[in-house]
């Protein structure tokens, strides 16, 4: 079982809510299949820690950029799906956009030519 | 948004467990696809997850605002050390519930009475005036605002024009008869100007005020107050436009006054127009001092120069009348300060002892809540050792006081619901004019209380159990608990406090109780044992002739002297101690005339029956009584007091001297008012406790008084008597009402009521106080018993006597009840010179009082304390060593 280091985690933390909200744009999901999706679209790089998921999903729905309805899963049992909503959609937009200009910030801080591009 | 979230947390939870379970499943499913068998694919799910508890509790935490979490933690932590010990939770509550419930009533009292303004239009505009006797002789600055004569009214309202309007109002009574033979009934009215109600800004609930046409001699229109309106016509508004019979005398209804009105208090039934049952030369008179007038001051008119202008014109008519009782000038009074003028004094005096009770009461729950404190030293030490911080810890104990006051606080408010109407109930002369009743304020200030009771209660036990010291308590042994010496100390001083607080109760409440005493047993001058007095009033319509009158009077003391065991039997208008009555100013017809300037001589007014003074036991000291046939023309005698003798005829010879007193023409020959002095008797007192009065007695037999009051000696318990003379008086005229049938006592003592409630109040508060330093006492010195035990069985195993114990303890506990004494007895000092002016013939360091107090307080103490005393010493000196 691979562990991800602190630096990692502290990271996830800051773009958690980010991830989730991309992750609802391929359509609904429940809980273990964002975690799963976040995963592998970061080649097992990432590991999402349970303990900071369902907080963050509970507080983006809080926020409404995120609906949530029971349905069954691909494997027939009851889960909790999530659904990204108008104003989710406009977030994420938001987030990216600070995202891409935080990234290239850094970059250039960093000295890589042309930021994160 | 988030306080959804927090009222919904429970169903949250429940919904993340239902997720955590899916995800797990999930997981599961996966791992079990990747090959691993079913206990480790389940095992690799949960690891993966982690701690499901510690998820659920993060989310939990999300869903709650912090402060409040911690809040609900404090409170859920107090409440949970509070019902540990039951018995202390319920003692300390009881103790704030009675503390603060005393208060807040005390409040709602004065609040209603003095603190908030009268229910009137724009309140603060309104003045009572009153006629101002600039005179150097001596007197209280109140005994020189005299009622208003309605000639001086009048020409006040007509020549200036400084106020914005004036109105003026007297008291009246009438006989209410009903139609379809209801009982008859004497009623409290009051007579108001046309103008009184719309200067007041009073809008009738049914029907309308008077008009200025209704405002005229003759007239007969009257206005319900709404208590006789619900009680008598059943709240029926039909009553407007019909009659009732006042007096025998139809009068129309023409409007009912609102509820809330009960100015200027709740006993007034009726108004009628001022001027309806009087005579024009009433209405002109300026030497009829008894009525009160109200004026509403001009926003564009400064009050003083409003004054100014209506002082003009009363000394102009003091000037035109040198020889009557025309006062000089006029003073002002606000209206609420009017009202609230014989209550205020006690009032505030009451809410300061009441005050101190409270601190009492804290102090005492500071005590007890030290005590719990030592016995929970190490808790604290080993919590804040393990990084609690101070704050923590006082503020977690603070909670604990706070609940105790916070239900204490709630009992005294629901206490204060009914509390203050018995008081008002219980004092006769309270005003009501606003009525009595809780209002934001009141629990505003019942909030503060509460939360003041908390702090004071709870600092100081606070600070003390998490002081520096209190490492110490881990490092020393129970057994020896040197630790606790500050404790004690602090305790001893709370107590010493406590002490001394109740010396100063109950010496304040031993004075005003002596004085009341002193005042009940104040010599009348005359016989007050086995007295019936009763009252009725002959209607004018039925009894139009002083024949009429006679005739029924006549009838009625011979009936009553025949009963049996009725010793005499007095007729006139008033007995001695029922109160003032009213006074006439006279001249002696044989002495030179008064020089302007010249104070003119006044003398109670009363009216006589020939067998009164031998019925009421007071003594004919020169000349002779009334006989029977001084009637009519033949009635124009006087019989005066021995002080009247000797103030205006230095000491004798007044016997055959005429009194002119215009105020009382004769009833037969207007214009003359000479009486021929035909005797001397001995002085009695209007009101227990006031100076004797100069009194002249006019024979009842003029026949022109209508209101009567009938005193019947007895030889046995005299309202036995009640019965049988109401039935004389029915037989003689059944729709005649009786009222007021009390014994002399209690006419006595209803003019004392006031210093009676005062005294009694204060004596329960003090009592109250005592007991909880009694308490007290008894606590701390149980505690200190408890922390001694060890020193105690070492003592005894060395060889102390049992006595020797005893005696250690009780000088022990003695100490701060004689300190807490010394410093109470210099409080009383400062504090019983504010008292002073409430004493009837008692001084503010009256020896008996403070030798009682001292007495008290001693036996109280060494009653608290002889039985931890004695307790100490029956210790089993080896279990006293072995304990921990």
């Amino acid at each position: 079982m691979r562990r991800s280091n602190s630096a990692e985690t502290e990271m996830l933390k800051g773009t958690l809510d980010m991830m989730i909200l991309r992750t609802l744009v391929g359509g609904d999901a429940h809980g273990h299949t964002i975690a799963k999706i976040i995963e592998r679209s970061s080649e097992d790089v990432l590991e999402v820690e349970q303990g900071s998921l369902y907080p963050a999903l509970h507080r983006l729905e809080d926020r409404r950029w995120v609906s949530s309805y029971w349905g069954v899963s691909e494997n027939n049992r009851k889960a909790k799906f999530y659904r990204l909503t108008a104003e989710g959609r406009k977030q994420l937009v938001r987030e990216t956009s600070r995202w891409r200009q935080m990234t290239r910030a850094i970059g250039l801080v960093m000295g890589e030519e042309g930021g994160a591009q | 948004m988030s306080w959804l979230r927090f009222l919904h947390r429970k169903r949250s939870d429940a919904e993340l467990k239902d997720e955590i379970a899916a995800f797990l499943a999930e997981e599961t499913a996966d791992n079990e696809a990747r090959g691993m068998s079913p206990d480790e694919a389940g095992r690799q799910a949960r690891l993966k997850f982690g701690n499901t508890q510690k998820v659920r509790e993060s989310l939990w935490a999300q869903n709650s605002p912090q402060p409040f979490t911690n809040i609900a933690r404090d409170v859920k932590y107090a409440f949970r050390t509070l019902s540990r010990t039951p018995g202390f939770s319920i003692i300390a509550i009881l103790i704030m519930v009675l503390c603060i419930g005393a208060a807040t009533s005390l409040f709602t009292v004065v609040r209603s009475v003095v603190l908030r303004p009268l229910p009137f239009r724009d309140p603060q505009q309104l003045v009572m005036l009153y006629e101002f006797h600039r005179g150097a002789e001596a007197g209280t600055q109140d005994s020189r605002y005299r009622p208003v004569a309605p000639g001086d009214f009048y020409d006040w309202r007509e020549k200036t024009s400084g106020f914005e309007d004036m109105a003026i109002m007297r008291y009246a009574g009438y006989n209410l008869t009903g139609e379809r033979g209801e009982l008859p009934e004497s009623v409290r009215a009051a007579a108001g100007s046309w103008n009184l109600f719309q200067l007041l800004g009073v809008q009738p609930a049914f029907g309308r005020a008077f008009t200025e046409s209704e405002d005229r001699t003759g007239n007969t229109v009257v206005m319900l107050t709404w208590s006789v309106f619900e009680r008598r016509f059943a709240g029926d508004a039909r009553i407007v436009g019909r009659q009732i019979h006042l007096d025998g005398k139809p009068y129309t209804v023409v409007g009912v006054l609102p509820s809330w009105f009960t100015y200027p208090d709740a006993g007034i039934q009726l108004w009628v127009p001022y001027r309806a049952d009087v005579s024009p030369e009433f209405l002109r008179a300026h030497d009829h001092h008894q009525s009160k007038v109200i004026a509403r001051l001009r926003p564009d008119v400064s009050p003083a120069s409003a004054l100014a202008q209506v002082g003009a014109v009363q000394y102009q008519l003091h000037l035109q009348y040198p020889h009557d009782p025309v006062n000089e000038d006029i003073a002002p009074r606000a209206l609420n300060e009017d009202l609230a003028r014989n209550v205020k004094k006690p009032l505030i005096l009451m809410l300061w002892a009441v005050c101190c009770m409270l601190l009492i009461g804290c102090l005492n729950v500071a005590n007890l809540l030290v005590a719990r404190g030592a016995a929970r030293q190490k808790e604290v030490a080993i919590r804040s050792a393990l990084g609690a911080q101070r704050t923590v810890l006082i503020r977690e104990q603070l909670m604990e006081s706070l609940l105790i006051c916070g239900a204490g606080g709630l009992g005294g408010i629901l206490l204060s619901v009914t509390a203050p109407r018995l008081l008002a109930r219980a004092w006769k002369d309270l005003p009501s004019a606003q009525g009595i009743h809780l209002d934001g304020a009141v629990i505003a200030f019942a909030c503060v209380l509460m939360f003041a009771a908390a702090l004071v209660a709870g600092l100081l036990p606070a600070f003390s159990t998490t002081s520096k010291k209190m490492m110490s308590a881990l490092q020393t042994s129970a057994r020896i608990g040197t630790s606790s010496a500050s404790r004690t100390t602090l305790r001893k001083s709370l107590l010493i406090g406590e002490i001394g607080i109740t010396v100063v109760l109950l010496v304040s409440a031993g004075l005003l109780l002596k004085s009341f005493l002193r005042l009940r047993s104040s010599d009348l001058g005359c016989i007050t044992q086995n007295m019936l007095t009763l009252q009725y009033d002959l209607p004018d319509k039925k009894y139009n002739i002083p024949a009429k009158m006679n005739a029924f009077n006549e009838a009625l003391l011979q009936r009553v002297r025949a009963i049996p065991g009725v010793h005499g039997a007095a007729l006139g208008n008033v007995v001695p101690g029922a109160g003032y009555w009213g006074d006439f100013v006279f001249t002696v017809k044989e002495h030179p005339l008064l020089k302007p300037g010249e104070e003119l001589p006044s003398a109670l007014a009363r009216w006589a029956d020939p067998g009164y003074f031998t019925a009421l036991g007071i003594p004919l000291v020169s000349g002779r009584f009334f006989n029977t046939d001084e009637r009519g023309s033949r009635s124009y005698k006087v019989i005066v007091s021995r002080q009247l003798v000797q103030q205006y005829f230095a000491g004798d010879g007044a016997i055959g001297k005429h009194l002119r007193v215009p105020a009382h023409p004769h009833p037969q020959v207007p214009g003359e008012a000479d009486y021929e002095i035909v005797g001397v008797v001995g002085d009695t007192l209007y009101r227990a406790g006031q100076e004797p009065k100069p009194t002249m007695y006019f024979p009842v037999f003029e026949g022109d008084q209508n209101g009567l009051m009938l005193a019947l000696h007895t030889d046995s318990d005299p309202l036995q008597f009640s019965i049988s003379v109401q039935k004389q008086i029915a037989s003689l005229d059944p729709e005649l009402p009786v009222s007021d049938v009390l014994t002399m006592d209690q006419v006595i003592g209803g003019s004392l009521v006031n210093a009676s409630l005062s005294a009694t109040l204060m004596l329960a508060f003090a009592v109250l106080s005592l007991i909880l330093a009694a308490v007290g006492l008894y606590g701390v010195l149980s505690y200190l018993a408890t922390q001694r035990t060890a020193e105690l069985g070492i003592r005894m195993a060395l060889g102390a006597e049992r006595l020797q114990l005893f005696q250690l303890m009780l000088f022990d506990g003695m100490r701060p009840a004689l300190f807490g004494l010394g410093l109470g007895l210099i409080g009383s000092l400062a504090t019983t010179r504010i008292l002073q002016s409430m004493l009837f013939g008692t001084k503010p360091l009256d020896p008996v009082v403070l030798a009682g107090v001292v007495g008290t307080l001693l036996g109280v103490a060494v009653l608290a304390c002889l039985a931890p005393a004695w307790r100490a010493s029956r210790l089993d000196p080896m279990k006293a060593l072995r304990t921990e």
